[in-house]
């Protein structure tokens, strides 16, 4: 590319933890490399010199939650060549959702001293619901390798490799004894993108889910499953409302077992 | 009549969205407001009705820097409800994790967020240009704290290992052999992290602060103490409610903690150290006194040097529980969840964060109480504005912006832990 000048990156926040930019900056062997290879000119939790746009990539985080935030969004595709959304806020709604399934005016009252301050929308809601996205990176948080490759793609004009079975087979590749079988029945494993390497089967613990559903889950067949072992509705509606309760197959799930 | 304005739409190189303006007229500040327009996500409310055991994991996505600190204060909380004792294997790996956080975050805002704006530059890849070996060391420093949580928490965002009453998993002793390898190194690259900060240039900006931080009999506070301060504050932490409450300040949009009857306060490094620098290991104190340090620090600007301090004593202290740990027989205190009240305040980098959950006898969530260290300094982040603009009120207006941005970045400020009580504000242009 000589001559030619760097791509131009730029990450925004909407309603999130920042835990999915941070992955950008804890990529530690990575992140001066990322630098030499494009343009970071839009990232304000890293820096102060903030460049105008066009941009070439977008990485967005986090959910739309405000009317402002509502037309925010479509400023940044409009100066995006690429938009990329990252993390479980960005692709699902994240945690922020479950307001979706109460009032969200009981949400309010509850933490603020005085509500009539308070200018939110009624529903935390994925980017994907306002415009147009290019790539979904999923995860709560992201994998950071998963970022690496992902960018590493963007630049090199291919289709990034990540992969979209289940958490189910990690952890058959790493050798885990099933978590269904062995630390209780509320793992949601089956029906979970993969990302995370089985992490919490790894560590005795059932999946809960943070990379969002995988293709076509059969979430009701593994609801079945649960029922089958006496858990209760109640907790079955708890589990699929996670970090990502918004997405739909989980959503659908929740809902059904719901009085 | 002469006026300016000394406004920051977009607060760069803090975690989460907020702006600051600083209002002069006449040669005297007028207003002085740090808004943060980040959306409530309103946590408070969804952890009403959630079980107990899914607490530590929600909280924690309330902040990407330090879900670590939110795991800790919400797995004491709900342990001291339900009086819970978890064993001293599981004290010292909480212990232990929480040093990976702080080394984490701290090598963070020393050398990324906090160090460009002494030496000038706009960000930390700027800097590499000219000081690479120093970036470098510092993304490998930052490097192993994040390394130290994979091995005990599975990830260093988000980790996935603590629960109520201990851990789904410990590690073995070989487990955390090699990382201990890596902390002799980064203990080193701590040590010079602190002697790069005290060549910094600083202002001249003392101020006369409350401290408030945790105490502990023997050990530098991380997850246990009582809560003291400079000015006499002495008390458990399940007192916090009848001493510290939440305003609506006039000039300002967000709530701010005061300590009732005295004001603003301040957490974090400063206070930490200046009321528990006997606590601090001899390798640490020794750093601090060779920095230039003495057991108490007023300046500000000077916590770059204090978080560097802490960083060494984070990689030491870590070196000490690693040489010292078992792994237990069981990861898990025996309990049974029972209804009732707890609280709990430990050290995230930024300063104590407090914790108060009520559960009823199904072990559900009925009410939850979060008050995060930025919270706690948000008034004092607007005093020292007004404090620092006011003698140098004709410094040209982007050299004190600029300036204005140092001031709030001296404080570390976490915006996304902040806004699920602070109101909300559109003034983003």
């Amino acid at each position: 590319m000589a001559g030619k000048s760097k791509p131009r990156l730029a990450v925004w926040k909407f309603a999130s933890c920042d835990g999915c930019q941070l992955s950008l900056l804890d990529c530690e062997d990575e992140l001066l490399a990322v630098a030499g290879a494009v343009e970071i000119a839009n990232f304000p939790e890293a820096s102060r010199k903030i460049e105008k746009g066009p941009y070439d990539i977008s990485l967005v985080e986090g959910s739309i939650t405000t009317p402002h935030d509502a037309e925010r969004i479509h400023k940044i595709r409009r100066i995006s060549q690429v938009l990329v959304t990252i993390g479980a806020c960005a692709t699902a709604g994240g945690i922020q959702a479950l307001r979706n399934f109460k009032d969200v005016k009981d949400f309010i009252s509850i933490v603020y001293a005085n509500p009539s301050y308070i200018e939110t929308l009624n529903k935390s809601t994925a980017i994907r619901d306002h415009v147009f996205v290019d790539y979904e990176l999923r995860g709560c948080p992201i994998n950071k390798a998963q970022l690496i490759e992902l960018l590493s793609a963007f630049l090199n004009g291919r289709k990034p490799n990540i992969p979209n079975y289940s958490v189910c087979v990690e952890c058959k590749l790493r050798g885990n004894t099933c978590g269904l079988v062995t630390f209780g029945p509320t793992c949601l494993g089956p029906v979970t993108q993969a990302g995370c390497n089985a992490l919490c089967p790894t560590f005795h613990r059932g999946c809960f889910g943070c990379y969002g559903p995988k293709e076509s889950a059969n979430t009701s067949s593994l609801a079945e499953t649960w029922r089958a072992q006496w858990v209760t509705s109640e907790q079955l509606v708890r589990t699929f409302r996670g970090f990502n309760a918004y997405a739909e197959s989980f959503r659908k799930e929740s809902e059904a077992n719901e009085k | 009549m002469r006026s300016k304005t000394i406004k920051v739409d977009m607060l760069a190189r803090v975690e989460g969205e907020g702006g600051l303006t600083v209002k002069v007229k006449d040669d005297r500040v007028t207003d002085v407001k740090f808004t943060v327009f980040e959306p409530p996500r309103f946590f408070e409310a969804f952890l009403r009705g959630r079980s107990y055991d899914e607490v530590v994991d929600i909280v924690a996505r309330i902040c990407g820097i330090c879900p670590v600190a939110y795991q800790m204060s919400a797995a004491h909380a709900i342990e001291m409800a339900f009086g819970v004792h978890i064993s001293e294997e599981v004290r010292l790996l909480r212990r232990l994790l929480y040093c990976g956080e702080w080394i984490e975050s701290h090598a963070l805002h020393v050398f990324f967020l906090h160090a460009p704006d002494f030496l000038g530059y706009q960000d930390a890849i700027a800097m590499a240009k000219d000081h690479a070996p120093v970036v470098q060391k510092a993304l490998q420093l930052k490097k192993v704290g994040n390394d130290l949580m994979i091995v005990i928490g599975g990830r260093e965002i988000h980790p996935i290992s603590v629960r109520v009453g201990g851990f789904y998993k410990m590690p073995t002793k070989a487990e955390l052999a090699p990382i201990a390898e890596r902390l002799k190194w980064a203990r080193d690259a701590a040590l010079e992290a602190v002697t790069f900060a005290a060549g910094l240039p600083f202002p001249d900006f003392e101020r006369d602060y409350e401290y408030v931080s945790l105490r502990h009999e023997t050990d530098y506070p991380m997850n246990e103490g009582r809560l003291v301060s400079n000015t006499g504050l002495d008390i458990a932490v399940r007192e916090y409610d009848q001493h510290f409450e939440e305003q609506h300040v006039a000039h300002s949009n967000a709530l701010h903690s005061v300590h009732t009857g005295k004001g603003s306060y301040l957490v974090g490094p400063l206070a930490r150290y200046n009321l528990n620098f006997d606590r601090l290991s001899p390798v640490a104190q020794q750093a601090a006194r060779a920095a230039g340090l003495g057991t108490a620090v007023h300046n500000p600007f000077k916590s770059i040097i204090v978080r560097a301090v802490e960083t060494v004593y984070a990689c030491d202290e870590a070196l000490r529980i690693i040489d010292q740990y078992e792994q237990p027989a069981s990861a898990l205190a025996e309990f049974r969840p029972t209804p009732g009240v707890g609280y709990a305040c430990t050290e995230a980098p930024r300063g104590i964060l407090f914790h108060r959950y009520r559960i009823n006898p199904r072990g559900l969530v009925l009410d939850a109480k979060i008050v995060p260290p930025t919270s706690q300094n948000l008034k004092m982040m607007e005093a020292d504005l007004r404090e620092y603009v006011t003698p140098r009120i004709n410094t040209p207006v982007d050299k004190l912006t600029w300036q204005c941005e140092q001031v709030i970045r001296n404080f570390d400020p976490c915006i996304s832990c902040a806004t699920h009580f602070l109101k909300l504000t559109i003034e983003r242009t």
